[in-house]
């Protein structure tokens, strides 16, 4: 089988290279748009693990007050976290903030910060809900929210998914059908040689499982080629985008994730060569069987 | 052993074979003649499954053939050896590889292979070819060759299809004489030929086609019937 199957491809190598390079086209977009949409994915959870709504307090606001605040909010069961920062861990959170930076930090005492509740609500659609409830508190002396970048990342990774997802679609089914052409004509070429097989007493699979091999090898090849190509474009482009998302955990991109992504593309790889070829033989199957 | 019982085959509207019956015992060397288009490709392809009979029964060893599901014919061939009058041979691939082939597609083990295609191709005197490339080849080792594939794996019947047909008379000779030398090890030998020469000095019985129908079978059988009758041109 094995030997066939080199056989069949260092007969017609450019046709073999042909199918390769299509599906390792195809793959690459197909892990360009999924590294896209992972990387997109971690952006929105560093913005969503931040409190999206601060409502800062009156002076004289008692802690008892703010409990009654806290546990309101609390009852609409659409927060995942609520959080008090006092006058002085407002004031640490401000040394931190601007620690290099000491004319700043001279004239600031507790005194002059106010404390606030720091709320994260399970889903960003609540964010307005919850703000309107705050602002009819009368301890509630202001409210910052930072609804429209994070809704507005959100609808991008979502339409991101879904445009990829048709893209990957589309050159999924260019991939297959090329592995089908390709296959398609290489058993025309062999159709006298199969029937010889046939007449030899080879079985079905016998003369089938080279194709199979043949098609599946394609794909593998494919996903390693698309793989290198893509790990290469991250790593000569990762000193740039570090600083774009800095403080984001984005970069550098960890190497068990492209292990991962890696698996995944021999996967899709293996998938793909298999239906081509499995479509091709289904094709010719007079001949084949 | 072989059995045809009122075997007709039709293509469409032209019929091939009409109520062809014989039977060929275990060890017989028999020659199946006539004109082109008499029928003769028409009885080795239905032996071989390739097709299936309109109507009528075939049978080897009681078995009945044109029963046999698709999925199983490769094991029903595995059991016959074929020649072929273009010899079919790989031209990518070695006397010794085109040989081997059977034996690989039977998974035999690679140490009887071995043995096996040294003493088959010590028996069609291809032993110092056999790692030529069929294109390095004449036409009579060409045969040779496509006779050591059909006979390696030891088949119960050879079907031999215009053998000679592209080969010189001397060498047409050689060829039946080794098919001779087959037979006389127990193989069923039907051999589709028109070849007047071989198939006088055989002395073999002969089943004669014309127009799909057998018009003749004679047990030590000459190619005419008739002195008299046109001697048949060479094809």
């Amino acid at each position: 089988m094995f030997k066939t199957f080199r056989q069949h491809i260092s007969r017609s190598p450019y046709q073999s290279i042909a199918a390769v390079l299509v599906v390792s086209l195809s793959l690459f977009l197909i892990c360009v748009f999924f590294l896209l949409g992972a990387g997109s994915k971690v952006v929105l959870q560093y913005f969503e693990s931040r409190p999206q709504l601060i409502a800062y307090l009156k002076d004289e606001a008692k802690p008892q007050e703010v409990e009654l605040i806290r546990a309101r909010i609390e009852a609409t069961g659409k927060t995942k976290s609520v959080t008090y920062v006092s006058k002085e861990e407002a004031l640490e959170l401000y040394k931190q903030l601007f620690k290099d930076k000491p004319l700043l930090l001279e004239m600031v005492t507790a005194k002059v910060l106010p404390a606030s509740l720091e709320i994260s609500p399970y889903n960003l659609s609540s964010v307005q809900e919850l703000a309107t409830m705050l602002k009819e508190e009368p301890l509630v002396e202001d409210l910052d929210f930072e609804e429209d970048v994070v809704l507005s990342l959100s609808k991008f990774v979502s339409s991101l998914r879904t445009i990829g997802l048709v893209i990957a679609v589309f050159l999924l089914f260019i991939a297959i059908l090329t592995v089908l052409v390709v296959l398609g004509m290489k058993i025309s070429q062999r159709k006298e040689e199969i029937e010889i097989l046939k007449l030899l007493g080879a079985s079905p699979w016998y003369i089938r499982s080279p194709l199979y091999l043949e098609g599946i090898f394609y794909g593998l090849v494919a996903a390693i080629v698309s793989w290198g190509l893509s790990y290469l474009a991250i790593l000569y482009s990762t000193p740039y985008l570090v600083d774009f998302f800095s403080g984001i955990p984005l970069f550098p991109i960890q190497v068990v994730f492209m292990l991962e992504v890696l698996a995944g593309l021999l996967g899709l790889g293996a998938v793909i060569g298999f239906l081509g070829s499995f479509l091709a033989v289904q094709r010719s199957a007079r001949t084949v069987r | 052993m072989i059995v045809f019982e009122k075997v007709t085959k039709k293509f469409g509207q032209i019929t091939a074979l009409e109520d062809v019956s014989f039977e060929i015992d275990k060890g017989e060397f028999v020659f199946l003649t006539g004109p082109s288009g008499a029928g003769k490709t028409t009885v080795v392809k239905l032996l071989l499954g390739e097709y299936l009979p309109s109507s009528g029964e075939i049978k080897v060893n009681e078995k009945e053939i044109h029963k046999v599901p698709p999925r199983k014919l490769h094991l029903w061939r595995r059991k016959l050896g074929v020649v072929f009058q273009d010899y079919k041979l790989f031209s990518d691939r070695t006397v010794e590889e085109n040989v081997t082939l059977p034996l690989q597609i039977q998974k035999v083990p690679a140490k009887e292979i071995s043995s096996r295609v040294g003493k088959t191709l010590a028996l069609v005197g291809l032993s110092e070819r056999a790692r030529l490339f069929p294109a390095q080849l004449a036409g009579g080792e060409l045969q040779r060759a496509s006779l050591a594939r059909a006979i390696i794996t030891a088949p119960e019947v050879l079907l031999a299809d215009e053998p000679t047909g592209n080969l010189d008379p001397r060498t047409s000779l050689e060829m039946v004489n080794l098919l001779k030398e087959i037979n006389d090890k127990g193989t069923t030998i039907l051999m589709a030929t028109h070849n007047q020469e071989i198939v006088d000095s055989c002395k073999n019985r002969v089943i004669e086609l014309e127009k799909g129908k057998i018009v003749r079978d004679e047990k030590e059988g000459k190619y005419c019937k008739c002195k008299d009758k046109e001697k048949p041109k060479e094809e």
